[in-house]
């Protein structure tokens, strides 16, 4: 287990240098001096950068200086905020995402495996027929579009009641927290239905079930032992890259309920053109994802030992 | 033992016909085998059909509404979809100072009948009060008080006139009147009157707008029909058929084009690696397991800023090279598979051993036997690009104003969201129509063509 971890975070650190690179020369590709926008950047801050980025001297070198400042840990200044670090900016406004993706991750994962098994025990019958309707609607739907809808569903709630029920926008407590969550774990939890169906499916005509059901074990025994244990394994293979979708996916539901998120201010930056904070923003959540993938892969790895023989 | 006499006749064949011996089926290729299955697949024929329809909606569609997705009715704002709307011909325009006979009654009322022209009101001058503001609201006036768009100051307890000329739609209106206390700020006091506002035009307007049918005398009272936009119009007036119609092209365009071309890549790239093998192969699949690793959306920004497209500005081609920069790894890593898999074949041995060069190989055996995979790919990555779109131009990242696409339409229905639904739904349903249709074939696809995928849903 501990080379097969090693293995994996090696490959990992790799993978986050690429990521690193190929931002970098992404953001080098912008055609004209990214100073010189109308957004008129401050002498100080200009003179901050160029001695700190050494922008007056060849590409290669302004590279080796990013992936150093980078292995240090330091993402830069902000372009348009005097004295802001991107560090800051990340430190302030990542907890606020990680909150809301980890809700929703959660969300869809238990979501997914209860209607997936829920499905599956009763194929063909009516909770299976409305369920895979639903799916069908949430795989379908674009995520925007049940954040508007959740939106005005509350609004329309607390209007109903007379108080506030939960808040229709914005990020503090809890009640803030839930709907946003929700919608944003809506279409993994969809996919993930599908794929806890179909295994479930699986493992119901799978021959040690058979065997279970022959040697009398009860019932929800065999359903919480057997086929439950085996049949979440592909769910959690693929809960890696859904940790990705559902971050990266936040930007629209921080949009529409206001939350002051990371993909709120990504989007803030794209639009006033603050590369630092781009390259920074990307190279962060791109190493987040990697960590994410292999932490998910090395559970994976102890629930299934399987895996590790590979 | 008795003695069996044998004639020439015995020796003949019975007649036989050689119809009968054939007892197979007519040999079915695997095409036509895959749409025999497909065509017995009823959900993946109609998802064929629906998107057969939505491609002929959009291709053919402009043919037949002809009406500009640019042009703008500004008589008709917002308006919610339905049949023509009508408008009554009044007279031009007059000032009113607030000097009419007062109609009967007390309290907030109507001088004379509201119109899209010209909402005029009257109410009792108040005791004490030092003025009054006028307010004018969409919806009930609730218990939070939410008297909505303030109109007006009338700094006069004696002026208890106000003629609202602003923007006036044909719909119901709340009106109010806040007195003012001295200081000029409004007391609890108010009165809330509903007010139902009617579509009028006068002569030289309906003229204007060429909405005088050819030879007609109108005079004031009749009613004149205004352009028809049976599924309503945008916040900007411009109809919205027609734009859903200039959205698919965009949305179309980019969902189709763009997995055409990365899956084309990724198949080159995974035959390349899954035909030379060893360094090659894990040469090329490291690389594609570094794409795979970038954050997808992030650099689907990144792309868009890298080529230089500012913010607000619409980005079709960064759009899709970006699609394919990032897209390309999936197909990649399955056609390998394949390829990995159909070398070992006995019929490829056969085939090299008569002398087949790796070109015929690859062209002849390989690329053609993963085809159906391949096709499948496709129509699943389709959904998934036109999703991206939507999902970027909804952030203000992909397709921006004066162009349409679905995506970017629905940026635009958000905002207006409570009050004119239609700009919203339609174009979110138009994406999930789409991207359910091909989920639907892809799934019928996948059954009728992947063997070995069949039966696992």
């Amino acid at each position: 287990m501990g080379r097969y971890a090693l293995k994996r975070l090696v490959q990992g650190a790799i993978t986050v240098w690429f990521i690193a690179t190929a931002t970098f020369f992404a953001m080098h590709m912008v055609p004209g001096d990214p100073l010189a926008s109308d957004k008129a950047v401050s002498e100080k801050i200009r003179a901050n950068l160029e001695a700190k980025y050494g922008l007056d001297k060849p590409l290669l070198t302004q590279y080796g200086i990013y992936m150093g400042n980078l292995a240090r840990g330091d993402f830069g200044i902000s372009f348009t905020q005097e004295n802001r670090r991107v560090n800051d900016i990340i430190r302030e406004h990542f907890p606020v995402s990680a909150t809301l993706g980890i809700l929703a991750v959660v969300f869809a994962a238990l979501g997914g495996i209860l209607w997936g098994a829920l499905t599956a025990l009763n194929r063909n019958r009516m909770p299976d027929i409305v369920i895979m309707l639903l799916v069908i609607l949430g795989i379908s739907v674009p995520s925007f579009v049940f954040a508007a809808l959740g939106q005005l569903t509350l609004v329309n709630i607390n209007n109903l009641l007379g108080f506030s029920l939960l808040p229709v926008a914005g990020w503090g407590t809890v009640a803030h927290m839930l709907i946003p969550s929700l919608v944003l774990g809506l279409g993994t939890m969809a996919y993930l239905t599908r794929l806890m169906r179909s295994s479930m499916l699986e493992i119901m005509n799978s021959d040690f079930v058979r065997t279970a059901r022959s040697k009398g074990v009860p019932a929800p025994r065999i359903f919480t032992h057997h086929q439950l244990r085996n049949a979440i394994l592909p769910v959690i293979t693929v809960l890696g890259p859904s940790i990705a979708v559902i971050t990266t996916g936040g930007f629209v539901v921080e949009i529409v309920f206001a939350i002051p998120g990371l993909g709120r201010y990504f989007v803030q930056a794209v639009q006033q053109s603050d590369y630092t904070v781009i390259m920074g923003t990307t190279v962060f959540y791109g190493a987040f994802l990697v960590l994410m993938v292999i932490i998910v892969d090395l559970v994976y790895g102890l629930i299934d030992p399987r895996v590790r023989l590979e | 033992m008795s003695e069996t006499t044998f004639s020439a006749r015995d020796f003949e064949s019975v007649h036989t016909d050689e119809a009968v011996q054939v007892i197979a089926r007519p040999s079915l290729s695997y095409w036509q085998d895959a749409w025999v299955r497909l065509k017995d697949n009823r959900r993946a024929l109609f998802s064929l059909y629906l998107i057969l329809a939505l491609l002929a909606f959009t291709i053919a569609g402009p043919w037949v509404w002809t009406v500009d997705p640019q042009t703008q009715d500004l008589d008709q704002i917002s308006r919610a979809p339905g049949p023509a709307a009508q408008a009554t011909i009044v007279a031009p325009y007059v000032p009113w100072d607030g000097s009419t006979l007062a109609p009967p009654g007390t309290g907030l009322r109507l001088a004379e009948p509201a119109t899209t022209q010209a909402v005029r009101l009257l109410w009792e001058p108040v005791e004490g009060a030092r003025g009054y503001r006028v307010y004018r609201n969409l919806f009930p006036i609730g218990e939070e008080r939410a008297f909505g768009l303030p109109l007006f100051d009338i700094l006069d307890p004696l002026d208890t006139s106000f003629e609202d000329r602003l923007d006036l739609k044909p719909r119901n209106y709340f009106y109010s009147v806040v007195e003012l206390n001295p200081d000029g700020e409004p007391t609890g006091a108010h009165q809330t009157i509903e007010v139902d506002v009617e579509r009028v035009t006068t002569l030289e307007e309906a003229a204007a707008a060429g909405l005088v049918p050819e030879g007609a005398e109108l005079r004031e009272g009749d009613s004149v029909e205004l352009a028809f936009h049976p599924l309503g119009t945008d916040y900007l007036g411009r109809d919205m058929l027609a734009r859903l119609m200039s959205g698919a092209r965009v949305s179309l365009f980019i969902g189709i084009f763009a997995p055409i071309l990365y899956i084309l890549f990724g198949v080159v790239y995974g035959a390349t690696a899954g035909f030379f093998g060893r360094w090659v192969d894990q040469v090329l699949m490291r690389f594609s397991d570094f794409v795979v690793a970038l954050p997808f959306l992030l650099f689907m920004i990144l792309i868009r800023v890298a080529s230089g497209v500012q913010p607000g500005e619409s980005g079709i081609a960064p759009l899709v090279i970006a699609l394919v920069l990032l897209g390309w790894p999936a197909t990649a890593r399955l056609v390998r598979g394949q390829i990995l898999q159909i070398r070992e074949e006995g019929y490829v041995s056969a085939s090299r051993l008569l002398g087949a060069k790796t070109g015929y190989l690859v062209l002849r055996h390989m690329i053609p036997n993963t085809m159906g995979v391949i096709l499948v790919t496709l129509t699943f990555a389709v959904p998934s690009a036109i999703f991206t779109e939507a999902f970027l131009s909804f952030i203000g990242m992909g397709v921006a104003p004066p162009e349409a696409s679905w995506g970017s339409m629905c940026n635009e229905g958000i905002k207006t969201m409570l009050t004119y639904p239609h700009e919203l739904i339609f174009p979110a349903l138009f994406i999930s129509i789409t991207v359910l249709a091909f989920n639907m074939l892809g799934d019928g696809l996948r059954d009728a063509l992947d063997a070995r995928m069949r039966g696992t849903e």
